[in-house]
């Protein structure tokens, strides 16, 4: 029989069963859910898009490795999120970004916006957005040439030899919507055959990666709906030309409203932890899109509107509590008359 | 289907092992380590000493105050040792030793009513008290007390089949082979409280222990309905059964009674049933013996005081490979340092896991998903408690409402980062609790000194 004075016993506290989930297997799903956008930005940009998305990850996970190495603190590099950062600021930029420019968002995104302030978890604000919104301010040049998909993207800078191309967001800025409509239809705009940074042009596949997102209860459908709903009906109760049915789906359809919404607006550490906080963040989302958009000066307000919510999360989550149990008065004795 | 309650966590129940596996009765052991501190409250005295004779069911613990229960011999035999001994509880607890003579005489204290359905609710109170019945959910409050403080405020009586907890099929298997103690002890329980239905919640995973007691019920016409509830950890909880029969929510700090509701357990209702029509205490105990490190799980009937180590032997013994012993269920039950360990009244389960149950991080880094606000059935936030307690800030945990917490453990299961959540709160409530003990005593040492001063000046 078991001799049971030799077993080795350890006695921590309960509960003594976990989830199988882990911080590792979210970034995995994360990262799966971004496949159907990578694969149609390679389809649309050739293999140089998907050159400029590995370049990225590679960029990120060394940059994340280095800093806690040289740092003496312990390797995070397997929790996969640097990973997903990669990718993300990838997809923000434009497919001729120079893989040296990439790099230097990397290094922004991962050491100045995410270790510096602790790592995973720690971080106020998006790393990939914060990556992506210094590259715009300090190579603006690069970051708003655009080309047509389907045409050749130059890797190593140099000059750009492919068509370059008119966003749907430049005609939405000045409120042409007949040029838009000559230029893209709706259904160029949800399929994604239209000009625009590398991974956001296609809503129809990156609804498809987070549906699998939301599938997965990786995220929840609050975020989203909140973010996109908020910009839908603004968008449709002030069209700027063209019918408010028109301008609410080229609104919607276009500017990486989709990415946002589902892949950087949902970012754990930037977002806030309760449901109804969630509610309330996507719509600021959605109000601060839709009015950079209107009153700006930038064509497109995706990034600076999660960017500018990063910051009130600490806010909304400080006044957006769940209700203690019990609490509620109203059914206490209600329900036992019924 | 009951109304569900909000949060809570849906484990996979691993319950398959044993619950098709009818109750063994377990070979004798040779000899009980029976603990005074049976039940939460005060422990009992020893009423026996060493060389005295005991049979079953006589009172060898005297309740040592009014929130307490007797406790009784669990087999004839001598009394070998009256000492402290290993504790399901962490450290030692006094103890009567008994050595067993195997003959199993019945004590001439426990004596049947000669009719129990004519006695009175004070007398069958009284049969409970003197049964030294307790919460056999784990909780182990003593049922009498329970019962009297709830009676006349109460308009529904629930009966926990829950059982929402992997591993633990005790409950269940109760359900199965003796549903008309159940049903019996549900029987009294409305007569006790002067209600005309008493509801027993049990989970649907449990549909043929539901198809079972429906049947009792329809033969007997008993005054007692079956609730299905949604699989929910932690269904069990008394505050969130209540929430899913009634709909209703028990306060802050206050007790189902407070919503007119009382809760008693499947195994507590055999327990009163058995106190009211055999005067018979409470000697044994349903145990499930589980998990990944017994080499054959089973349900096994033992008596009070057995050490568990008599249970896996029972079970085909450990895989060496055993890391930890659970006594109870696996989101709430108590770690244990040694096999030596008795079972108690509230014991339902022993655990041996030798596989990555645990699934420990190095280094577990929040990554603020909310996933444990999400979970939290008491409408917590986690997260932002484990910051306040990891850094020692006791007022912003006590405004957090942790007090509030019931340590059930869905928070830390369901986390991603493995953070050591339950384990932060139950030392961030102790902490709060003795912060509280020293304020109140340097009040009161305050107190007497102003009182002493001025005793002094009048002189």
């Amino acid at each position: 029989m078991t001799d049971y004075k030799n077993l080795k016993l350890i006695a921590t506290s309960s509960p003594h069963i976990r989830s199988s989930e882990s911080t590792q297997t979210i970034m995995r799903d994360v990262i799966v859910g971004m496949l159907p956008a990578l694969g149609w930005a390679v389809f649309c940009f050739g293999v140089e898009a998907l050159i400029l998305t590995a370049v990225s990850v590679v960029g990120c996970v060394v940059f994340e490795w280095l800093y806690r190495k040289i740092l003496h603190k312990p390797d995070s590099v397997a929790d996969l999120s640097a990973v997903v950062t990669g990718m993300l600021l990838a997809f923000t930029c434009p497919p001729t970004t120079p893989l040296w420019t990439i790099l230097i968002g990397d290094f922004f995104a991962i050491v100045v916006a995410k270790q510096l302030y602790g790592g995973i978890g720690k971080n106020f604000i998006n790393p990939a957005l914060a990556g992506r919104a210094f590259l715009v301010g300090s190579y603006a040049g690069i970051m708003t040439t655009w080309i047509a998909p389907q045409t050749a993207a130059p890797l190593f800078g140099g000059a750009v030899d492919a068509v370059t191309a008119a966003t749907p967001m430049a005609y939405l800025k000045t409120g042409d919507m007949e040029g838009l409509k000559a230029a893209y239809s709706v259904g160029d705009m949800f399929l994604g055959k239209i000009g625009g940074s590398m991974g956001e042009i296609s809503a129809l596949f990156l609804l498809v990666g987070g549906a699998y997102l939301l599938w997965r209860r990786v995220i929840s459908w609050h975020i989203p709906v909140a973010y996109i709903g908020t910009v839908a009906v603004l968008s449709f109760l002030f069209p700027k030309a063209g019918t408010g049915m028109e301008w609410m789906f080229y609104s919607v359809f276009g500017g990486g409203l989709f990415l946002g919404a589902f892949f950087m607006a949902t970012d754990y550490a930037t977002s806030p932890v309760t449901r109804k906080g969630q509610v309330v963040y996507g719509i600021g989302c959605g109000l601060f899109t839709v009015f950079i958009r209107y009153f700006g000066s930038y064509n497109e307000g995706v990034c600076y509107s999660i960017m500018v919510m990063n910051c009130c999360t600490a806010l909304i989550d400080r006044f957006v509590k769940p209700i203690r149990f019990g609490a509620m008065k109203s059914d206490k004795k209600g329900a036992a008359e019924k | 289907m009951a109304q569900a309650f909000f949060g809570g966590v849906h484990p996979h129940d691993m319950k398959a092992a044993t619950n098709e596996k009818a109750i063994e009765q377990l070979a004798p052991p040779a000899e009980v380590v029976i603990s005074m501190s049976q039940h939460i409250g005060a422990p009992c005295k020893p009423l026996v000493a060493v060389g005295d004779h005991v049979d079953v069911g006589q009172r060898i613990g005297e309740p040592g105050g009014f929130v307490s229960a007797p406790i009784h011999a669990s087999v004839s035999g001598t009394v070998k040792a009256v000492e402290p001994r290993p504790s399901s509880m962490g450290g030692n607890m006094l103890s009567v030793v008994i050595e067993n003579d195997f003959q199993n005489t019945l004590s001439s204290e426990v004596k049947a009513p000669e009719n129990p359905d004519a006695m009175t609710p004070d007398e069958m109170v009284e049969a409970v008290k003197n049964a030294g019945i307790v919460g056999m959910g784990g909780a182990t409050f003593p049922t009498h007390v329970k019962i009297s403080s709830a009676i006349g405020k109460v308009d529904t009586v629930i009966i926990n089949g829950a059982e929402c907890e992997p591993y633990i099929t005790s409950d269940h298997r109760t359900m199965l082979e003796r549903p008309e103690q159940i049903i019996g002890g549900a029987t009294y329980l409305a007569k006790i409280f002067s209600l005309d239905k008493v509801i027993i919640g049990v989970e649907v995973n449990k549909q043929n222990g539901i198809d079972m007691l429906n049947k009792v019920i329809a033969e007997k016409h008993a005054p007692v309905v079956v609730e299905p509830l949604r699989c929910r950890y932690p269904q069990g909880a008394e505050k969130q059964l209540c929430q899913a029969i009634t709909g209703r929510q028990v306060p802050p700090g206050g007790l189902p009674a407070a919503i007119g509701c009382a809760v008693f357990n499947i195994n507590t209702t055999c327990a009163i049933f058995r106190a009211i029509t055999q005067g018979m205490p409470v000697v044994n105990k349903i145990v499930t013996v589980s998990g990944s490190g017994v080499v054959e799980p089973k349900n096994i009937e033992c008596p009070v005081g057995t050490p568990v180590s008599c249970l896996f032997d029972a079970c085909g013994g450990l895989d060496e490979k055993t890391y930890k012993l659970v006594m109870g269920g696996p989101m709430m039950g108590m770690a244990q340092y040694t096999a030596e360990v008795p079972v108690g009244k509230g014991t339902g389960a022993m655990l041996a896991f030798c596989a990555d149950e645990e699934k420990t991080v190095e280094n577990p880094q929040c990554i603020r998903c909310g996933k444990c606000v999400e979970a939290c059935p008491m409408h917590l936030e986690p997260l932002f408690m484990f910051q306040y307690a990891s850094k020692g800030m006791l007022d912003e945990l006590e405004a957090a409402n942790i007090m509030d917490c019931m340590e059930c453990g869905a928070c830390a299961y369901v986390c991603p980062a493995r953070v050591h959540l339950t384990h932060m709160f139950k030392t961030g409530k102790q902490k709060i609790n003795d912060k509280k003990k020293r304020e109140k005593a340097a009040a009161e040492a305050a107190q007497k000194a102003e009182d002493a001063k001025k005793e002094a000046e009048k002189k």
